[in-house]
């Protein structure tokens, strides 16, 4: 956890190519999902004729603006599957990508200051163990053991009542997971083509043909939208409509300092969330903003309530600073839960929806939409977070779950 | 931090007001004779319009009224607000009327 466990900054990774005329599928949206996709197309599925397409710089959306908490103790079976199924990537993807994005599994606990939070947190440690999620309950002493410079005395407005413990959950490096993903997915042959925007898309009756950019026009077979907040911007130029609104996401980082905080806390009562980076920074993050934006920025008081709890809960934190604060778009559903699949235009898929919780579901969600994509069907893990879900009502609640925004 | 006209208290912090979405989305009328997928489009498919985008807040810690307003939501500059009931006016960017105090 100290400054010398950071590898050397890296060359080069990728070839920055012209896009060709056709490709056999692309991708739009070069984050940590339309990376991933790309590199199981081509692994999993053969496909190497295929370009991802990013309107600014590689990751440089929602991938390398996340607070990095990696987790998969999700209430419903759905979802504990698809999250699961993530968190066992993470585990071999290092190896398997060659390179060591520093994903540490130091835990992620998840707070109760209610008698409402102790039921619900007990009911979902409950139904994670049954779905072979590694789960626990924490009681205030045990979370004091594991992070010591919690606060778990009577005397805050939102007293620790205990903590749901998932052990095997963490952090990872979120640049450094797109670089990995990047450099694979050159050497399968997939072009990454940055600073190239999707402005429009060839239709031949519903069924997509090729993308207008501003790099001129791209003929392709089959297109995967990856765009994450501007998921809704993409579908209205292809001519249809998601259940998603694209909301501010904040987070911030303190200055350097010692390691202090072994864990990644979180509380969806009080509000806020925190880990320690690989370097020393303190990692905050919380709610959206609650109206719309596309700004990539959001209202101060948001980041002034976080501190607020993040204070309560580690005392310690009262003398740290503010360095940075930013934001980025996130992409949410009425019912907290992605929607990767088909589109009402033929040939082209949608993953999107993942809203403030998809860094850990980045490796699942490359997985499925690859599948998805190839095959024209989706995967069994992707199969229930179809858009028919608003239509048919098996929607998928998670905002227990994924009340605070991480 | 937006500070947002109230039509009826002036202007005050964004923290006073609650967002409410999307305007003029009407209850349907015959809700028993829509199919599913309009039924599915009333309640969960709202427009998420990046540029000039009609939305209601109404101000909780104040006079608890509703009302609509006119946001660019990539810059957030607040164009137009009015009353619940009124058509989303014609404002063209440059030259947004605004109630007497509003943000621009
Ligand atoms: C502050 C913050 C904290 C978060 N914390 C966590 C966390 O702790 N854990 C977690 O699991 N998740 C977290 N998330 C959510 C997570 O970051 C996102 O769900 C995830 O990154 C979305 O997938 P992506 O990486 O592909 O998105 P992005 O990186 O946003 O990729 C989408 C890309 O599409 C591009 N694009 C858009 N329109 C076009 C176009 N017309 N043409 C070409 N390209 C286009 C964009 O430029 C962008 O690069 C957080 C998000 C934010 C903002
Ligand atoms: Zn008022």
């Amino acid at each position: 956890m100290s400054a010398d466990h950071l590898p050397e900054h890296p060359d080069f990774l990728w070839r920055n190519p012209e896009p060709k005329a056709s490709y056999d599928a692309v991708i739009v949206g070069g984050g940590g999902h339309g990376l991933a996709t790309a590199y199981f197309l081509a692994k999993n599925h053969g496909m190497t004729n295929i370009a991802v397409l990013e309107k600014g710089w590689l990751a440089g959306g929602n991938m390398a603006r996340n607070t990095t908490i990696i987790r998969s103790n999700y209430l419903w079976d759905e979802s504990a599957a698809i999250y699961e199924h993530a968190l066992k990537l993470w585990e071999i993807l290092p190896e398997e990508l060659e390179y060591d994005f520093l994903f540490s599994q130091r835990g992620v606990m998840n707070l109760a200051h209610t008698l409402g939070d102790v039921r619900e947190s007990i009911r979902r440690v409950g139904a994670n163990k049954l779905n072979g999620v590694d789960a626990e309950w924490l009681d205030p002493q045990q979370v004091k053991e594991l992070c010591p410079i919690l606060n778990i005395s009577d005397n805050i407005r939102y007293p620790v009542m205990g903590a749901t413990y998932q052990p095997r959950a963490g952090i990872a490096k979120h640049d450094h997971v797109a670089w990995a993903f990047a450099r694979k997915c050159d050497e399968l042959g997939v072009d990454i083509i940055q600073n190239c925007e999707v402005t429009g898309f060839l239709k031949d009756g519903n069924r997509v043909v090729g993308v207008k950019t501003n790099q001129g026009t791209i003929h392709t077979e089959k297109v995967g939208l990856a765009a994450a907040g501007h998921s809704s911007v993409l579908a209205e130029m292809a001519g249809f409509r998601l259940p998603i609104q694209s909301h501010p996401l904040q987070a911030l980082v303190s200055e350097l300092h010692e390691p202090v905080h072994p864990t990644v806390v979180m509380s969806n009562h009080v509000h806020v969330y925190v880990s320690q980076a690989h370097k020393g920074e303190l990692v905050m993050g919380a709610g959206v903003d609650s109206y719309n934006g596309y700004g990539q920025r959001g209202s101060f008081h948001v980041i002034e309530h976080q501190m607020a709890a993040a204070v309560e809960l580690f005392p310690i934190f009262a003398r740290a600073h503010v360095l940075r604060t930013w934001g980025g778009i996130v992409d949410t559903t009425m019912d907290a839960s992605p929607i990767v699949g088909l589109s009402p235009v033929e040939n082209m898929f949608v993953n999107c929806g993942w809203g403030t919780g998809g860094f850990k579901g980045t490796p699942a969600a490359g997985l499925t939409f690859a599948h998805t994509i190839a095959t024209g069907t989706p995967h069994e893990l992707n199969k229930p977070f179809s858009l028919e879900r608003f239509e048919t009502g098996a929607l998928i609640d998670e905002h227990g779950a994924a009340a605070v925004a991480h | 931090m937006l500070l947002i006209s109230c039509p009826n208290c002036g202007p005050r912090d964004e923290t006073e007001f609650h967002y409410g979405g999307q305007a003029h989305v009407a209850y349907p009328e015959n809700p028993d004779a829509l199919t599913d997928r309009q039924w599915a489009e009333y309640l969960f498919y709202r427009d998420n319009t990046k540029g000039a985008f009609a939305e209601r807040w109404v101000h909780s810690t104040g006079c608890r009224q509703w009302f609509n307003m006119l946001r660019d939501t990539v810059s957030y500059d607040i164009q137009a607000i009015y009353k619940m009931g009124e058509p989303r006016p014609d404002v063209n960017t440059s030259a947004a009327t605004t109630p007497e105090g509003a943000t621009k």
